[in-house]
């Protein structure tokens, strides 16, 4: 009833501005006025809005940095995350500080010349030299950024270390499955066309390197300290694996198996003090539109210390033990 | 119908100044609805696109609400999308997506680009450069109807048992070449490819009339260096178009194939429904490099019109020149240029090379330069001017500062190593919204007050647009800045709700201020349409040159004429920026004026 009642007061009101439009016309028309012809008060009056803007503006930005800023994620869970989140405050440092002066120079100059009777503007028509400095003056502090930023990329992109866990990290509609490469750090070949129900991966039992896998939901461990390499798969459509607390993402793409690779620094416990929540966890996210239930595919990423990390590994069983489990075994297994 | 033919026609009855109506008895069918005439058919674009970004805009706030108050049960809701996709108030999450993906698409094509393109290239090109028409008025009238068309089929999508496409605008394969994956990706993705490849034809249709009249119908005087700014921009605008958009029929092509003929260009190891699929060696990444081929000029096909006419209304209103003519011609052709070679800037982490990666990176911030090089010419033409505030020149001005915040937000997606962690989340949502959402919107509405007395003879109401401008102005950054905030919380895109993560709950008050804006400023819109439909009838009648303006539009009489100028085509002797030049009695000196004694043209004394 009252959203019925505030469709008719919207579409009266449209009616009442509508009158009122058209009686302000007609009286100033009787006056001999126009009414679109901009006077010296309508320009004085815009221009002290832009300025009020202009502070408004950069009151509701402060605020924003203020009220929103420590609510952005916490410090970086992974080693080369450090340097990501260095560089992203040197971004917007340099960022900042050129909306800063460009904004200002806008709408200062929006107030100040504002049109006024007997004014003539100045026939300014170019300036060689200030289009030079305004072209080198942001090709170089791009080159800076980009220098900085590929030094990054290089670093997070090159091929994991030798010794790095391997672990398979398979995505579908609607939840995470990861695959721990094992004891000979090598995970097993895989194929679609071996998937069934007690198979979700598609696992190759014939390949001696499945046997030591170890399959896992719900929640994966890794351990302080030391490199991890994620292979991603995908079973139907794209996916995308995004872990925020340790600047990491990379598309599960079906077809292709792509990789990305990181060092935690911070274990579940000591982030959990940090940020004083005793319920914090890390998460995996699906960062790529998927189906329906996109926005709930998630599994617990739990990070401690090698010796937790390996009594709780050594709790799982390898693929090759599941495969010959009884029954009753795997369908306990498998929730 | 060549150009000259029509022109001697029409030169041969200059005395008569209702020849059209002497020989072409036109009816209202080919006057109104199958018009060949370019004004006609610019009234056409925008108000379609105006009845477009209308709905898409609705579809924003239905699906704001639920991202504010996740669950909550809304009776609009019900209203508009029934039980079936708004049970008890609560939108559905099929439907949240369908939402998401139709308004993007909608707003992305529909409204800016052939809203933005579609009704001010029309508009414009003839009239500034002093031609009678388009090239061909034929091809310009299929134009705007495969436009409608593909606006219908858009919207059809909305009535069908399953629902409109929901895979995001971008479509990506294997969710839409599946309609096993998702409920939006059976009849409803059909129709969407559909509709694009009818709005893809448009555009090639609209494009190659562009150039060629650019190139080829300018008036006598009328050298490339003395068109306005808003003719370059339309024209490198059209190249782009022209370029880009069969890509993305091949895309489309080869997606409709994937759907129907059982290939697998896209497909490769899928297994769903149950089944193992029997596609493979295809790859997804195939199609996110066709898209992003054209997706990328998309934007800047977007955003290169909105500066054109941002160009033309600063300095016509500062009574200045434009600071800095051909840097911006310079500007103009090198965005034009690099927009062809950043798309990967989309694909950082889909897993491709890193090396090429980088290469994109790199021309990715030189994109940076040009843009950059635009903002600050733009300030310096307010500088020392003599400004009047027209409701034009607020929204110009506001396209200056949004234009600012949202491109400098682009140099850190421009960085592959900071783009992986904002990568496809609000961060993302925030930089484009400012950019397109905002910037270029504010453009295409500075457009429309500006060249209403063109468009429709009449005048807009200046009070009404002064108050629909800060309205807008506010609430746009009030809505789109938190979401940086959200992005670098790591809130993804594209998600129905954030309850289900405990690391967002501190973040549903931003949700809220987020949403509250964004019913503001929509209902804010209102004025809008009610100026902008009001006046059409009952605005004070215009006179020939409200603006005292330069540009050969303002020469035309204040009645629509089938060929412009009733008599000869206007001469042009100088560019189109004199405004205060010293010596001079007027603030402004037509381009029809011929030089003086001594007077240098372009820029000179």
């Amino acid at each position: 009833m009252t959203e019925i009642l505030i469709y008719v007061a919207i579409t009266l009101a449209l009616f009442v501005i509508g009158y009122m439009v058209r009686v302000y016309e007609l009286s100033s028309s009787i006056r001999g006025k126009k009414q679109h012809i901009v006077t010296e008060g309508d320009n004085r009056l815009m221009a002290r809005f832009m300025l009020t803007f202009l502070f408004a503006f950069f009151a509701f930005v402060i605020y924003n940095l203020e009220s929103y800023g420590p609510r952005t994620l916490p410090e970086s869970a992974s080693a080369h995350g450090v340097e990501l989140d260095w560089l992203f405050n040197f971004n917007m440092i340099i960022l900042f500080i050129v909306f800063t002066i460009t904004q200002i120079f806008l709408f200062v100059f929006a107030f100040k010349y504002y049109g006024r009777e007997g004014n003539k503007a100045t026939y300014l028509a170019h300036n060689n030299k200030l289009e030079m400095i305004w072209t080198v003056i942001p090709a170089i502090v791009l080159a800076i950024i980009i220098i900085f930023g590929l030094k990054n990329w290089n670093k997070i992109t090159e091929p994991a270390s030798k010794d790095a866990i391997v672990i398979q990290l398979y995505a579908k509609q609607f939840d995470w499955t990861a695959r721990y490469a094992g004891k000979d750090n090598e995970l097993g070949a895989s194929n679609y066309k071996l998937i069934t129900g007690e198979n979700p991966l598609g696992i190759d039992s014939t390949d001696t390197k499945s046997n030591d896998d170890i399959v896992v939901r719900n929640e994966f461990h890794i351990p302080l300290g030391k490199e991890v390499e994620f292979k991603l798969n995908a079973r139907e459509v794209i996916h995308s694996a995004y872990m925020p607390h340790f600047r990491s993402q990379m598309n599960c793409v079906p077809g292709m198996t792509t990789m990305m690779h990181f060092t935690p620094i911070i274990t579940t416990a000591q982030m959990r003090e940090k940020l004083n929540n005793p319920k914090f966890d890390y998460i995996l996210l699906c960062n790529k539109i998927c189906g329906n239930s996109h926005y709930n595919m998630q599994m617990t990423i739990v990070v401690e210390t090698e010796s937790e990390y390996k009594a709780w590994l050594s709790s799982k069983s390898t693929f090759k033990k599941k495969a010959a489990a009884p029954a009753e075994v795997k369908a306990v297994a498998a929730k | 119908m060549s150009a000259e033919a029509h022109t001697h026609h029409h030169e041969a009855h200059a005395s008569n100044g209702h020849h059209d109506e002497h020989h072409h008895e036109e009816s209202f069918v080919s006057k109104y609805i199958f018009s060949m005439d370019h004004k006609v058919i610019s009234r056409q674009f925008l108000i379609t696109a105006v009845i477009m970004a209308t709905i898409a805009m609705g579809m924003s706030l239905l699906f704001r609400l639920q991202l504010a108050w996740p669950g909550e049960k809304f009776a609009v809701i019900n209203m508009i999308l029934g039980d079936k996709w708004g049970k008890d108030g609560i939108l559905d999450p099929g439907m949240y997506m369908a939402l998401v993906t139709i308004h993007g698409t909608i707003m992305v094509f529909m409204v800016l680009t052939g809203g933005l393109s579609g009704t001010f290239s029309n508009l414009l090109i003839p009239y500034q450069i002093g031609a009678r028409d388009m090239a061909s008025g034929f091809m310009n009238m299929l134009s705007y109807w495969f436009f409608f068309l593909s606006s219908i089929f858009m919207l059809a999508g909305f009535f069908t048992e399953t629902g409109p496409a929901s895979g995001g605008w971008t479509v990506y394969p294997p969710l839409s070449a599946l309609p096993q994956a998702m409920e939006g990706s059976k009849i409803g993705m059909t129709l969407w490819l559909i509709s694009m490849s009818l709005f893809i034809v448009s555009s090639l249709l609209g494009g190659l009339n562009y150039i060629v009249t650019v190139f080829n119908l300018r008036t006598k005087g009328m050298s490339m260096t003395r068109m306005p700014l808003t003719i370059w921009a339309f024209l490198v605008t059209a190249i782009l178009g022209v370029l880009s958009f069969p890509v993305l029929f091949s895309a489309a092509l080869l997606l409709i194939s994937d759907r129907s003929l059982g290939t697998s260009f896209y497909l490769s190891d899928i297994y769903i429904g149950g089944q193992a699929l029997e596609q493979t060696g295809g790859s997804p990444i195939l199609y996110e490099h066709l898209f992003w081929f054209l997706g990328h000029p998309e934007v800047y096909i977007i955003l290169l019109p909105a500066l054109g006419l941002t160009s033309e209304i600063i300095s016509v209103n500062a009574r200045k020149p434009i600071f800095g003519y051909r840097a911006m011609i310079g500007s103009i052709m090198a965005i034009g240029f690099l927009s062809f070679i950043v798309w990967g800037h989309h694909m950082f982490v889909t897993g491709m090379n890193p090396f090429i990666g980088s290469v994109f990176v790199f021309t990715t911030l030189l994109i940076a330069i040009p843009s950059a090089v635009k903002a600050f010419n733009y300030i310096t033409t307010l500088w020392k001017g003599n400004i009047r505030y027209t409701p034009a020149m607020l929204f110009a001005i506001g396209l200056v500062s949004t234009f600012i915040s949202g491109g400098l937000t682009g140099i850190i997606l421009a960085d592959s190593a900071l783009d992986i962690n904002v990568h496809d989340n609000y961060f993302v949502v925030a930089h484009f919204h400012i950019v397109m959402g905002v910037s270029a919107i504010l453009g295409m509405l500075a457009g429309v007050y500006h060249w209403y007395p063109k468009l429709f003879l009449r005048h807009m109401n200046k009070k009404l647009g002064y108050i629909h401008f800060w309205i807008t102005f506010v609430c746009a950054y009030g809505v789109f800045f938190p979401m940086h905030f959200l992005g670098l919380a790591g809130v993804p895109r594209r998600y129905y709700t954030n309850s289900a993560f405990p690391m967002f709950d501190n973040l549903v008050d931003i949700n809220v201020f987020i949403t509250i804006f964004a019913i503001i400023g929509g209902l804010g819109q209102l004025i809008f349409l009610f100026n902008f439909f009001y006046s059409m009838f009952r605005g004070p009648k215009s006179e020939q040159n409200p603006w005292n303006a330069n540009t050969l539009e303002w020469t035309t009489p204040m009645e629509h004429t089938h060929g412009n100028w009733p008599g000869a085509l206007p001469v042009v002797h100088r560019w189109p920026y004199d405004y205060s030049k010293p010596g001079k009695e007027h603030d402004f000196v037509p381009q029809t004026v011929p030089l003086e004694e001594g007077e240098l043209d372009g820029g000179g004394h």
